[in-house]
C-alpha cells in the first residue's frame, strides 16, 4: 500500500516536464455514454460511510461496455471502499449499484478482481498455477480441480505470457511476475469486468511496461475497471477517468496538468517525475516496502 | 548405535507401554502435520496456543463439577472437548469482529481459560488433581484406546483436509478472493480452528498443552522453510513429527529423559538447525 502512496505522492512535481501531449483534456464531469448498450456499472446515488467518517456521498457514474475506466484520486478519497462496493464486499448506506444488470454480490463471478501482489505473504508454500487455479474455485465443490480448470488456469498463465512459470513457486516471482499471476487468476475466472487495484504498485519500471502490455491487449475484448496512482498507466490503458473524492467526477483523456493539480490538490507529484529521478540515480522519491 | 537401536526395539516388542507410546506418537504425527501445516501457513499459531490453554478451564470445570455435583460421566476429556469447542467459537468470533483488538483478547481469553482451571482444580474437593500431566502430557501413559481414537482424529483430519485442501488453502491465501469466488471464509476458518481444537485436546492426553502446541507448530514450520506447496509441506511435517516422536522416545527411553520434553527439545532443534540452510527467496 506504501508503496501505491509513494507513487502518487510522486506524481505532480513534475508536471511540467511531462509529456505535455499525454495530458491536454478538459474538466468533463458525468459525460453521457457514447455507447447504448445498457452500461456494466450503474452506480445512483450511493453514499457510504465508516461509522461518522463519509468516504463516498451521492456518487453517480455509468461505466459503458468495454470502457477502460482509471478510478484515480487522494488517498482516503474513497477509491478502494468504491471497489469494495462494486465486489459486493460491503453494501452502501444509500442509493443503488448495478454490476452487469445485477446485484453487486451476484455479479461477483463475472468480475475478475486483482489485489496488489504485494499484500501476499511471499513465503506462502503455493505454486503459481495454484494461485491461477483459485480464479476457478466456483467451479469446485470438493476434492481437486477438474482437467478443464486446470487447462482454463494454464491458458490464464499463457494469456499474460506466464506459462513456464506453472509450477514455480510464488515465493520465488518477482513483483511484476506476482502481479501477473494475480492477473492470470482473475483471467481464470472467465470475467466480463477486470478490476485491478493499484497493478503496477512496488513493480519495477522495467516490469510495469509487460504489465502494461497485457493489460493493452485484455482491455480490447473485457471492461477494465482499474484504480491506480499511476499516470502512465492511465495514459497507456485508460480511455476514461473517475476522479474520486469523496464525490465522483469523471474525466475524459488525455488529462490536462490543470486536472491533475485540481484532482489530487496540489499534493502530489508526478509519476513521471518520480521514473526521471529514478532514472538519474536519485532513489529519493521511490517506494521501499 | 547398533545397541541402542536394538535395546529400543527389544523394548518396543516386549514393553506394551513402549509400544503404545510409539504408537501414539507415528499416529499421531498425521493430525499434528497436516494440521499443523494450515495452522502456520495460516499465520494462527498463536490462536491455537490460545485454543489449547484454554481447554484447561474446561479440564477443571469437569473435575470441579464432577465432584460436587457428583457427576461420574463428566469426564476432564469431555470438559476438554466443550471448552476447545466454546474457545473456537469465541476466538473465531473475536479474530473476525475485532481484528484491530484480536491478539489482546485472544491473550485474556487465553488467561482466563487457564486461571479458571486453577481456580476449579484448586476448590474441586477430594484428592490434588496432577497438574503436570494435562500440562506436559506423558505419553508413556498412553493406552490402546488413546491409539485408536488418535488413528481416528488422524483419518478424520485427512479426509477432510484431502476434501476442501483447495478451498482451504484459497482461504489461507487470500480470503477476500476466495470470498468473491463464493468460498465461505468464515466457515472454513471456523473448520480449521475446529480441527485445531480437536487435534490439541486429542493430543493433549498423550502429549499436554505445552508438546500439543509446540509439535503442532514446530515441525510444519520447519517443513515450510524448505518446500513450495502446502502438501509437501504436510507430508514433510508429518515425516519430521514422527521422526522426533520415535527418536525423542527411543532416547528418552535409553537414556532415562523425561520424553515429552525431550521431544519438544528436538522438535525447536531441527526448527533452528533449519536457519543453517537458506530459505526460500522472498
Amino acid at each position: 500500500m506504501n508503496g501505491g502512496r509513494e507513487r502518487g505522492r510522486a506524481g505532480f512535481r513534475g508536471l511540467d516536464a511531462a509529456d505535455r501531449t499525454l495530458f491536454t483534456g478538459a474538466l468533463n464531469p458525468l459525460e453521457p455514454s457514447p455507447d447504448d448498450r445498457p452500461p456494466i456499472v450503474d452506480c445512483r446515488g450511493v453514499s457510504f460511510s465508516y461509522g461518522r467518517s463519509v468516504v463516498l456521498e451521492d456518487v453517480t457514474f455509468t461505466v459503458p461496455r468495454g470502457e477502460s475506466l482509471c478510478v484515480i484520486g487522494p488517498n482516503g478519497g474513497g477509491k478502494s471502499t468504491l471497489a469494495k462496493l462494486l465486489l459486493g464486499l460491503i453494501e452502501p448506506d444509500r442509493g443503488r449499484i448495478a454490476v452487469l444488470g445485477r446485484e453487486p454480490r451476484e455479479a461477483r463471478t463475472g468480475i475478475g478482481y486483482v489485489p496488489q501482489a504485494m499484500r501476499f505473504d511471499p513465503q506462502f508454500p503455493i505454486s503459481a498455477l495454484d494461485i491461477v487455479l483459485m480464479g476457478r474455485l466456483n467451479h469446485l465443490t470438493v476434492g481437486l480441480f477438474s482437467k478443464r480448470c486446470r487447462e482454463r488456469a494454464r491458458a490464464a498463465l499463457d494469456e499474460v505470457g506466464m506459462s513456464g512459470y506453472a509450477r514455480r513457486p510464488f515465493s520465488d516471482l518477482s513483483g511484476g511476475e506476482r502481479q501477473r499471476v494475480m492477473v492470470a487468476r482473475a483471467l481464470a475466472c472467465d470475467p466480463e469486468i477486470l478490476l485491478l487495484d493499484e497493478p503496477t504498485a512496488n513493480i519495477d519500471l522495467s516490469i510495469e511496461a509487460q504489465l502494461i502490455e497485457t493489460l493493452a491487449k485484455l482491455r480490447e475484448r473485457m471492461t477494465v475497471l482499474m484504480v491506480t496512482h499511476d499516470l502512465d498507466l492511465v495514459s497507456a490503458i485508460g480511455n476514461s477517468v473517475l476522479c474520486v473524492n469523496h464525490r465522483v467526477h469523471r474525466h475524459s483523456l488525455p488529462l490536462s496538468g490543470e486536472t491533475i493539480k485540481e484532482i489530487y490538490s496540489g499534493r502530489r507529484r508526478l509519476e513521471h517525475d518520480r521514473r526521471t529521478r529514478h532514472q538519474q540515480g536519485d532513489h529519493s522519491a521511490c517506494a521501499h516496502d | 548405535m547398533t545397541d541402542f537401536f536394538a535395546d529400543f526395539l527389544d523394548a518396543v516388542a516386549e514393553v506394551p507401554l513402549i509400544r503404545y507410546a510409539l504408537l501414539s506418537g507415528i499416529v499421531s504425527s498425521l493430525t499434528f502435520g497436516v494440521v499443523g501445516s494450515l495452522v502456520v501457513t495460516r499465520q494462527i499459531a498463536y490462536v491455537a496456543s490460545a485454543i489449547a490453554h484454554s481447554i484447561l478451564g474446561g479440564i477443571g470445570a469437569a473435575v470441579y463439577c464432577s465432584r460436587v455435583y457428583d457427576l461420574p460421566w463428566l469426564t476432564p476429556m469431555l470438559g476438554a472437548i466443550v471448552a476447545g469447542l466454546v474457545s473456537v467459537a469465541v476466538i473465531g468470533w473475536v479474530t473476525l469482529r475485532f481484528k484491530e483488538r484480536e491478539d489482546t483478547i485472544i491473550g485474556a481469553i487465553w488467561a482466563l481459560g487457564m486461571a479458571a482451571g486453577l481456580l476449579f482444580l484448586h476448590y474441586a474437593p477430594g484428592k490434588a488433581v496432577n497438574m503436570e500431566s494435562f500440562i506436559f502430557g506423558n505419553i508413556l501413559l498412553t493406552s490402546r484406546s488413546d491409539v485408536v481414537a488418535t488413528l481416528v482424529l488422524g483419518v478424520l483430519v485427512f479426509v477432510l483436509v484431502g476434501l476442501f485442501y483447495h478451498k482451504l488453502v484459497a482461504v489461507s491465501f487470500d480470503e477476500e478472493f476466495a470470498r468473491l469466488r463464493g468460498v465461505s471464509s468464515k466457515a472454513y476458518y471456523f473448520l480449521l480452528l475446529g480441527l485445531t481444537a480437536m487435534s490439541v485436546v486429542l493430543l493433549v492426553r498423550i502429549a499436554g498443552l505445552i508438546l500439543a502446541q509446540a509439535l503442532l507448530v514446530l515441525p510444519a514450520a520447519t517443513a515450510s522453510r524448505f518446500s513450495r506447496s502446502l502438501w509437501v509441506v504436510m507430508v514433510l511435517a508429518v515425516a519430521l513429527t514422527a521422526v522426533c516422536n520415535t527418536a525423542g522416545l527411543a532416547v528418552s527411553y535409553e537414556y532415562d529423559i523425561p520424553t515429552g520434553p525431550f521431544i519438544v527439545f528436538l522438535a525447536v532443534g531441527c526448527y533452528a538447525l533449519s536457519f543453517l540452510f537458506r530459505r526460500n527467496r522472498a
